[in-house]
């Protein structure tokens, strides 16, 4: 574990962020696996399992990230993350939902007054392939038009190729961008390599002033598999060991099934600790998920399993 | 090279025994539970051990059956009359193992049991016959007073949960599967309790004739364990209660839940006779369009 982290206020240097990140202990990857491997086995039943199906309900960053999204089916997900299951009025709230900068206007209005958070993602998502100043205005204008969370890209091209400075600046442009608004930070770890790479890019983002770090777009497989949530998990627990701040975490596609949530749950506690159980601190980047969710709440509520046809398809 | 022992003799040869299990999604798991139980024949000896699945296996077989429904039920009709023939061919050329298993399940001597094969075999060819012509039969042109063009064509309900019957372990068991799957619906099958084996050797038989995995699911357990899961599941769209004995009336009542179709058990069924159109009928809902004339 690092003693140390980067500081945050002045610039560093490409070589001070090389020393910093080339010197943080490697992962070792079989271990890591083993360890997501053997978290994945525990069985959580009864009341535990209540417990955490509405926990993970409350953690979901409903998303749609499609070219074929318009503002009618951002309405329809802004009413199902506020009120996700129509015929119980215990199922809690999603955190947030989740849209393309364009459409933030639509969905803050449609979630207005409810609690549940508007994320956009900006900078050039999926790719980050943009100069600095559109990934800037694309930012501004996000939370201008009610942004609550901005969820970034980095410039893996230039993270990959040992440009560590540029991935910083990026990263604290934006968060100054972001003004009030919290900032996730997508890794893409599918596009990283190694988990290496992955604890490297998580102690960078967690330096520039990331308020989560998040795994992937969702547009590139392998996404938010168990051995890098887990490196992301223990980054941000020795990163408040380190510095006395808690990054969030966000896993980010393909999560799908309440199983797989759970087990991610699992991760958490067990991992980063009780205090990262919570939707301030761990969200879930998904849209089927929900409805899995309310499927094995509905199960425990009626002791029958439930189907798809009950539940609203998005 | 046979190995020899010291006083001459060959060794015996480790007998390869076989493990009784489902039939999910095209595969062959073990119960998840790890259970299993002990099955008898007629005169209660010994058979063999049967796989015992959970409500949880229930529960997988009916999202492997969901998975598979629009895919069998996009087949063509004469395609599926393919398949079910080849199904068919497949028992026929295991005639021998399934005249054995059903003597040893109900005690019938071997012409008996024989000439059930046949019949088994005989009902994947009607049914195979039926898929392209149910829609004739069932469907049609409407006379409607109007400028229009009515017609209606029955299509497959969906998954229907299938209550094989406790007796007639062969013969029964074809006739209430192959009607379900023959109009494109994908079926989970529970299999007599009593005597499994015969629906265990027909799953080897479905896996070989090209039928894609996830159309026809078997179970082997309890059926009382597991007729309450299928008939409450909200993602099953049909129950044939033709093995459900007492409990026919609770399983109704909990399938009503969910507005199940429901196929409730004859007491005074004759499998040898021709069933006609009484098992597909059941698990067909009509679509009828109305199309303009002269457009």
């Amino acid at each position: 574990m690092p003693q140390t982290a980067i500081a945050a206020e002045q610039a560093p240097t490409n070589r001070a962020l090389r020393e910093f990140l080339h010197g943080l202990p490697g992962v070792d990857e079989v271990g890591a696996r083993e360890r997501a491997a053997g978290l994945a086995t525990r069985s959580v039943k009864t009341t535990a399992k209540a417990a955490a199906l509405d926990l993970a309900v409350r953690m979901v960053d409903l998303t749609t990230l499609e070219g074929a999204d318009t503002p009618g089916k951002v309405r329809a997900l802004a009413a199902k993350a506020r009120r996700p299951d129509p015929d119980d009025p215990d199922a809690p709230s999603a955190a947030a939902v989740c849209v393309y900068s364009d459409l933030v206007a639509v969905a803050s209005e449609a979630v207005r007054g409810s609690g549940v958070g508007v994320a956009s993602v900006a900078t050039a998502f999926p790719s980050g392939r943009a100069p600095l100043e559109a990934k800037l205005a694309d930012t501004r204008r996000a939370v201008a038009d009610g942004a609550t969370e901005i969820d970034m890209v980095i410039d893996r091209g230039a993270f990959l190729s040992g440009d560590y400075r540029k991935v910083h600046e990026e990263i604290t442009a934006v968060k100054e961008a972001c003004g009030g608004a919290h900032l996730k930070v997508i890794l893409e770890t599918g596009e990283l390599a190694t988990l290496d790479n992955v604890r490297r890019a998580s102690w960078l983002a967690m330096g520039a002033g990331a308020d989560f770090i998040k795994t992937s777009t969702g547009k590139v497989a392998p996404a938010a598999t168990p051995p890098v949530v887990l490196v992301m998990l223990e980054a941000v627990r020795d990163n408040l060991a380190a510095t006395g701040r808690a990054v969030g975490v966000k896993p980010a596609g393909g999560i799908r099934t309440a199983k797989d949530a759970i087990r991610n749950l699992v991760m958490v506690q067990e991992v980063a600790g009780p205090r990262w159980l919570d939707p301030a601190l761990f969200r879930i980047g998904a849209s089927s998920l929900l409805n899995d969710l309310l499927m094995q709440r509905s199960k425990l509520r009626t002791g029958a399993y439930a189907g798809p046809d009950y539940f609203t398809i998005d | 090279m046979p190995e020899h022992r010291h006083d001459g003799a060959e060794a015996p040869r480790v007998a390869v025994r076989k493990t009784h299990k489902l039939y999910i999604g095209g595969a062959f798991p073990r119960s998840e539970s790890g259970r299993s139980y002990p099955v008898a024949s007629a005169d209660g000896e010994h058979l063999a051990n049967a796989g015992m699945a959970s409500r949880k296996d229930a529960r997988d077989a009916v999202a492997a059956a969901r998975k598979a429904f629009p895919g069998w039920a996009g087949r063509t009709a004469y395609n599926r009359g393919q398949i079910l023939y080849r199904a068919a061919e497949m028992m026929e050329g295991r005639r021998a193992q399934f005249t054995a298993e059903l003597s040893a399940a109900t005690g019938a001597g071997r012409p008996e049991a024989e000439r059930e094969v046949s019949a088994a075999i005989d009902r994947w060819v009607y049914y195979a016959g039926w898929t392209d012509k149910a829609a004739q039969v069932l469907g049609g042109s409407n006379p409607v007073s109007g400028p229009y063009d009515n017609r209606s064509a029955p299509e497959p309900t969906g998954v229907v949960g299938v209550l094989a019957p406790q007796e007639a372990p062969l013969l029964g068991l074809v006739s209430v599967l192959a009607p379900v799957i023959a109009m494109g619906n994908t079926a989970v099958l529970v299999a007599s309790e009593r005597a499994p084996l015969p629906a265990v050797a027909l799953a080897e038989v479905l896996a070989t004739s090209d039928l894609p995995g996830g159309v026809a699911n078997i179970l082997t357990g309890r059926t009382a364990e597991l007729a309450p899961p299928l008939a409450a599941h909200a993602d099953v769209n049909a129950l044939d209660l033709a093995g459900a004995g007492e409990s026919a009336a609770d399983l109704e009542e909990a399938a009503a839940e969910t507005l199940k179709r429901v196929l409730r058990p004859d007491p005074a069924v004759e499998w040898e006779a021709d069933p006609g159109l009484s098992r597909i009928r059941p698990f067909l809902e009509t679509k009828t369009v109305w199309h303009p004339v002269g457009t």
